[in-house]
C-alpha cells in the first residue's frame, strides 16, 4: 500500500476508473454537437452523402484505427524478426 | 538599382555553406554567435531578393541561373533558416564540430536546390545535400558505432538516386536542349528518370527504407537537422518539377499507409517518428498528385508546419535518449515526472502533427483532404481522412505514450540544457502561433488562399475524428504492447539478401579463383625453372666459359676480317 501511495497519481491503479471516466465523458462531449450541427457532405456530385450523416467522423475514426491496428499486428506476424537481427 | 544589386547577389544558400568552412576556424562564444546568426542572415538574404531570375554564369555551352527566386522557392528557403536557426540553438552545446559544420553545409545546399533556376545548379545543390548529411550521421560514429555503415548505406541509396537524376537531366537537356527547371511531364524516359531521382530523396516506394535505416543513428540534434531538409527539399522539385503527375497521387497514398504501419510495429522511439516522416511526406505527395492550387498550397503549407513540428517531436526524443541514453520504448515510460519541459514540448509536437485544431497541423493539412474534396476525388479523400486519424494512433499518441507515460520505467533524468529547452519552446510556439494565426503563412504560400480552417463544422469532425482514434488506441492498447523487434522492409534487399548473395557469390568466385591461382601458380613455377635451367649457376646459356675458346674465338674473328680486308 506504501508502494501505491509513493506512485504519481496516474499510475496508482484506483485511479484507473476514473481515467477512463474522463476520457468516455470527453468522447461524449464530442459527439453532442451532432444533435446542432449540420455536416455538408463533401461529394453530393458523386451522390455520396456518408460523410454528413450522424457521428460519421466518430465512428470512422475508431475503425479505421482498429484496422490499422489489426492490420499492423497481422503484417508484423511476417515482418517483425529480434532487434539484432541486422547486427553482425 | 535592384539590377544591379541583383547581378552581384550571392545563392542565399552559399551563407551557411561557406559559414561551415568557418565553423572550425573560431571557438567558444564567437562560434555560437556564427551558428545562430549566419541562418537569421540567410534568411534575411532570401526576403531581400526579388522575384526573378538574377544571375546567369555561363557554364560550358549552358548558363547557370543559381539566383532564381519564386514564391514556393522562397517559402522552402525561409523555413529551411529557421530550422537552421532552431537546429543550431539545440546542437550548440552538445553536437560534434564535423556534426555542425556538415548540417550548415547541409542546409545550405538544400536553401540552394529552392534557388536553383536551372537543372545543373540543382543537381550540384543535389549531391552536395547527400555528402553533407551523410557527414552529419558519419559524425556520430564515435558515440554509435552503428553510424558508420548506416552512414554508408544512406550515402548508397542517394548517390544511386544521383545517379538516376543525373542520367535523366543528361537525357532532358539533350532532347529539350534546356536546362531550365521547370513544371515537367512524366512523359519521356528523360522525365521519368529526372521523377525517380527526386522521388528516392522523398522516401518514396520501393527505397522508404533508408529513412528510418539511417536517421535514427545520428546524434540527438543529428537527426533534427536530418529530418528536416532532404525529404522537404524532393517535395519542393516534385512541387515544381511535377505538379498534378496523377501518379504522385498513389505513390503519396502508399507512403501514408507505410508510414503508419510500420510505425505501429516499431519500438525505437526516433524510428517511429522516422516512419512518421514517409507517412508526413506522403500526404504532401499525395496534394502535389492532385495538382490543383488549391493542393499546391496544402502541399508547401503542410511542409512548411511538418518541418517545425516533426523537429519539434524529435528534439523532445533527442532530449531523451541525451538525459537516458535509452532509445527503446519497452525500456522508456514515466519520464513526465523528471522532464516535464521536454514532454510539454513533445505533447504539443504531437499535437501539431495530428492536426488538432489549433496548431499548425490543422491549418495547413487541411488545405490538402480539402483539394482531394474540391477535386471530387471520392477514394483519396477517404483514404486520407483514414491516414489523419492513422497519424495520430502512430504519433500523436504513441510517442508521448510510450515515452512519456505508460509504465514507470524508474528512471528521473533532469530536463537538457537551457538552449536545447530554447529551442523547444520556439518551435511550440510556432506550432500553435501558426495554428491560432494562419493568416501569416497562408500570404506567403505560392497561391492566393481563398480558405477557411476555423468554421463549426471541421471544429467539430475534427475533434471527433481524433478523439475516437485515441479511443482506438487505448481500447486495443494490449495489441500494441511494445516487443523487441524491428520489421523487415525492402532494406532486407541490400542488406541481407546481396549479402547472402554476395557470401554465395565469394565462395563460389573463392573456388574458382583458388584453380585459377593453382594454375598460374603452376604457369610460374615452370617459367621459372625453365629460366633457372638456362640462366641459373649450371644453365646452359650461364656457364663460365674457358678464357681459351675465348683466345681462339678472337682469332677466327681477326681472321675472318682480314680474309674480308683483302677480298
Amino acid at each position: 500500500m506504501d508502494n501505491e501511495s509513493n506512485k504519481h497519481w496516474l499510475y496508482r491503479k484506483k485511479n484507473l476508473p476514473t481515467l477512463w471516466g474522463i476520457q468516455i465523458a470527453i468522447l461524449v462531449l464530442a459527439v453532442l454537437p451532432e444533435f446542432f450541427v449540420h455536416h455538408h457532405p463533401h461529394f453530393e456530385q458523386q451522390g455520396i452523402g456518408m460523410d454528413a450523416t450522424w457521428g460519421f467522423f466518430a465512428w470512422y475514426g475508431f475503425l479505421t484505427c482498429t484496422a490499422m491496428v489489426v492490420g499492423a499486428k497481422l503484417l508484423g506476424i511476417f515482418l517483425k524478426r529480434k532487434d539484432t537481427y541486422y547486427d553482425d | 538599382m535592384t539590377e544591379m544589386l541583383g547581378s552581384m547577389l550571392l545563392p542565399p544558400g552559399l551563407v551557411l555553406i561557406i559559414g561551415a568552412f568557418l565553423l572550425p576556424l573560431v571557438e567558444g562564444k564567437l562560434r555560437a554567435a556564427l551558428v545562430l546568426t549566419l541562418p537569421l542572415l540567410t534568411l534575411a538574404l532570401v526576403w531581400l531578393i526579388p522575384d526573378g531570375n538574377h544571375v546567369q554564369i555561363a557554364f560550358l555551352d549552358y548558363s547557370l541561373q543559381p539566383v532564381n527566386s519564386t514564391a514556393e522557392g522562397r517559402l522552402f528557403a525561409t523555413i529551411f533558416s529557421i530550422m537552421a536557426f532552431a537546429g543550431g540553438l539545440y546542437a550548440l552545446k552538445t553536437a560534434t564540430l564535423t556534426e555542425l559544420s556538415a548540417a550548415f553545409a547541409y542546409a545550405g545546399s538544400a536553401i540552394g536546390v529552392t534557388f536553383a533556376g536551372d537543372l545543373i545548379t540543382l543537381f550540384i545543390f543535389w549531391e552536395m545535400m547527400a555528402l553533407g548529411s551523410t557527414m552529419v550521421l558519419w559524425a556520430n560514429t564515435a558515440a554509435n558505432p552503428k553510424a558508420y555503415k548506416a552512414s554508408i548505406r544512406y550515402l548508397l541509396v542517394h548517390l544511386l538516386g544521383g545517379v538516376v537524376l543525373m542520367s535523366g537531366i543528361a537525357a532532358y537537356v539533350f532532347e529539350t536542349g534546356s536546362t531550365a527547371f521547370t513544371a515537367m511531364q512524366a512523359d519521356s524516359v528523360a522525365t521519368w528518370l529526372i521523377l525517380a531521382g527526386f522521388l528516392v530523396n522523398a522516401g518514396a516506394p520501393p527505397l522508404s527504407a533508408w529513412i528510418a535505416d539511417a536517421y535514427p543513428e545520428a546524434s540527438p540534434s543529428g537527426m533534427v537537422f536530418l529530418s528536416a531538409f532532404t525529404t522537404k527539399t524532393a517535395v519542393f522539385v516534385l512541387l515544381v518539377g511535377f505538379a498534378g503527375t496523377e501518379i504522385l497521387i498513389y505513390i503519396g497514398l502508399y507512403m501514408v499507409f507505410y508510414g503508419i504501419i510500420y510505425a505501429l510495429l516499431e519500438n525505437d522511439m526516433r524510428r517511429i517518428l522516422a516512419y512518421s516522416i514517409v507517412n508526413q511526406v506522403g500526404f504532401m505527395v499525395t496534394a502535389i498528385g492532385i495538382g490543383s492550387e488549391m493542393a499546391l498550397n496544402g502541399a508547401a503549407a503542410h511542409a512548411f508546419a511538418h518541418i517545425i513540428y516533426k523537429a519539434l517531436l524529435l528534439m523532445s526524443a533527442g532530449s531523451v535518449l541525451l538525459m537516458t541514453s535509452k532509445r527503446k520504448c519497452t525500456e522508456l515510460g514515466g519520464l513526465f515526472q523528471s522532464m516535464p519541459v521536454t514532454a510539454i514540448n513533445g505533447i504539443v509536437g504531437a499535437l501539431a502533427i495530428s492536426a488538432f485544431p489549433f496548431t499548425s497541423g490543422f491549418v495547413t493539412k487541411s488545405l490538402e483532404t480539402s483539394a482531394a474534396a474540391y477535386e471530387g476525388l471520392v477514394f483519396v479523400w477517404f483514404m486520407l481522412l483514414a491516414a489523419s486519424a492513422g497519424v495520430f494512433l502512430h504519433a500523436g499518441i504513441k510517442f508521448p505514450w510510450f515515452v512519456f507515460f505508460q509504465k514507470d520505467s524508474g528512471m528521473r533524468p533532469p530536463d537538457p540544457a537551457a538552449n536545447m529547452r530554447w529551442a523547444m519552446w520556439l518551435f511550440s510556439f510556432l506550432c500553435i502561433a501558426i495554428g491560432v494565426y494562419p493568416q501569416a503563412l497562408y500570404s506567403i504560400l505560392p497561391y492566393a488562399v481563398d480558405y477557411q480552417p476555423y468554421t463549426v463544422d471541421h471544429l467539430v469532425t475534427q475533434f471527433q475524428l481524433l478523439l475516437f482514434a485515441g479511443f482506438a488506441f487505448f481500447v486495443l492498447l494490449p495489441m500494441m504492447k511494445r516487443t523487441l523487434t524491428i520489421s523487415l522492409d525492402f532494406d532486407w534487399f541490400y542488406r541481407r539478401f546481396a549479402k547472402v548473395v554476395g557470401d554465395e557469390f565469394s565462395v563460389k568466385t573463392g573456388k574458382a579463383f583458388d584453380r585459377l591461382e593453382t594454375q598460374v601458380r603452376g604457369g610460374a613455377t615452370g617459367f621459372i625453372q625453365r629460366l633457372h635451367r638456362h640462366h641459373g649457376p649450371q644453365g646452359i646459356l650461364a656457364r663460365t666459359w674457358p678464357s681459351g675458346a675465348m683466345v681462339l674465338w678472337v682469332a677466327v674473328m681477326l681472321v675472318a676480317s682480314l680474309v674480308l680486308y683483302y677480298v
